[in-house]
């Protein structure tokens, strides 16, 4: 009886150190942005002016195996003239550590509005690009995206 | 810094509009891994890429630490006039790389 007693309290303490040890590792990762925190940065680059759907194309996978390295491709429809061009495409996600991805300035020599790039992605989540049009207009397109392996947050593998 | 690559058409007519693409090998660590030694890997990242043609910028952007390992950009500029087209990364430390391209406009 005593022995079996000693032997589940040892195996209880096992248990609730191994439980502090998952607390400990959570508590070192980084908290993973929220939606919110999206908004926030998203009414950070673009101050108070109203975000309207449409003109933007974002290009991303839906289904990505791999969030480390995710093919994306922004472009807007604009005739890129000296008094009609798109000033500035921003790209922002929701669940990566840090909503900010990616932000270019273009001007009316880019000739076409449009740029790819490859990035990661943490979660699946949705992904939202804005582009700032030369007349002051904010016009915006977002994407689900569901990611199978996640990036940002892995160990290093050396 | 690194090695990059760039592809800019070597000719182009006059007006055209042209795609150029770069690429960068940099590990754009993001500061929010943790080693083998249970600390977390500072940040290292490159966070600005700016395009000159013949000394006018003509594309910049901004990176974060969400752009994938060895940053790949492609974009587009007008064909105006024949000359050099300067490409420079700077990382978060200030380093700075710059590689040029010839293109020729009839």
């Amino acid at each position: 009886m005593d022995r079996n007693r000693s032997r589940r309290q040892i195996l209880k303490t096992a248990g609730a150190l191994a439980g502090c040890g998952v607390l400990l590792r959570l508590s070192i990762r980084p908290a993973a942005a929220t939606p919110e925190m999206m908004k926030d940065a998203v009414r950070s680059v673009i101050g108070k002016a109203p975000v309207k759907k449409g003109k933007v194309k974002l290009d991303l996978p839906p289904l990505v195996e791999n969030g480390n390295s995710v093919s994306c491709t922004v472009s807007v429809e604009s005739p890129m003239t000296a008094d009609d061009y798109v000033k500035a495409i921003h790209v922002f996600n929701e669940k990566n550590p840090q909503p900010n991805v990616i932000s270019v300035k273009l001007g009316p020599r880019a000739g076409r509005a449009s740029f790819s790039t490859r990035i990661r992605l943490a979660d699946s989540q949705t992904v939202t690009a804005i582009a700032e049009l030369s007349d002051g207009s904010f016009w915006s397109d977002d994407i689900d995206v569901i990611v199978t392996l996640a990036a940002c947050i892995e160990e290093s593998m050396h | 810094m690194a090695r990059a690559l760039i592809h800019v058409p070597a000719s182009a007519k006059k007006g055209d509009v042209i795609e150029i693409k770069t690429l960068i090998s940099h590990v754009m660590e993001t500061g929010y891994r943790i080693g083998v030694t249970g600390q977390p890997i500072p940040r290292d990242i490159i966070d600005d890429f700016v395009c000159t043609y013949n000394g006018e910028e003509v594309f910049h952007a901004t990176l974060y630490p969400a752009i994938a390992a060895n940053p790949y950009i492609s974009f587009f500029t007008v064909a105006t006039e024949s000359g050099t087209l300067a490409f420079s990364w700077t990382d978060q430390h200030g380093a700075t790389q710059v590689q040029t391209a010839a293109i020729t406009v009839e």
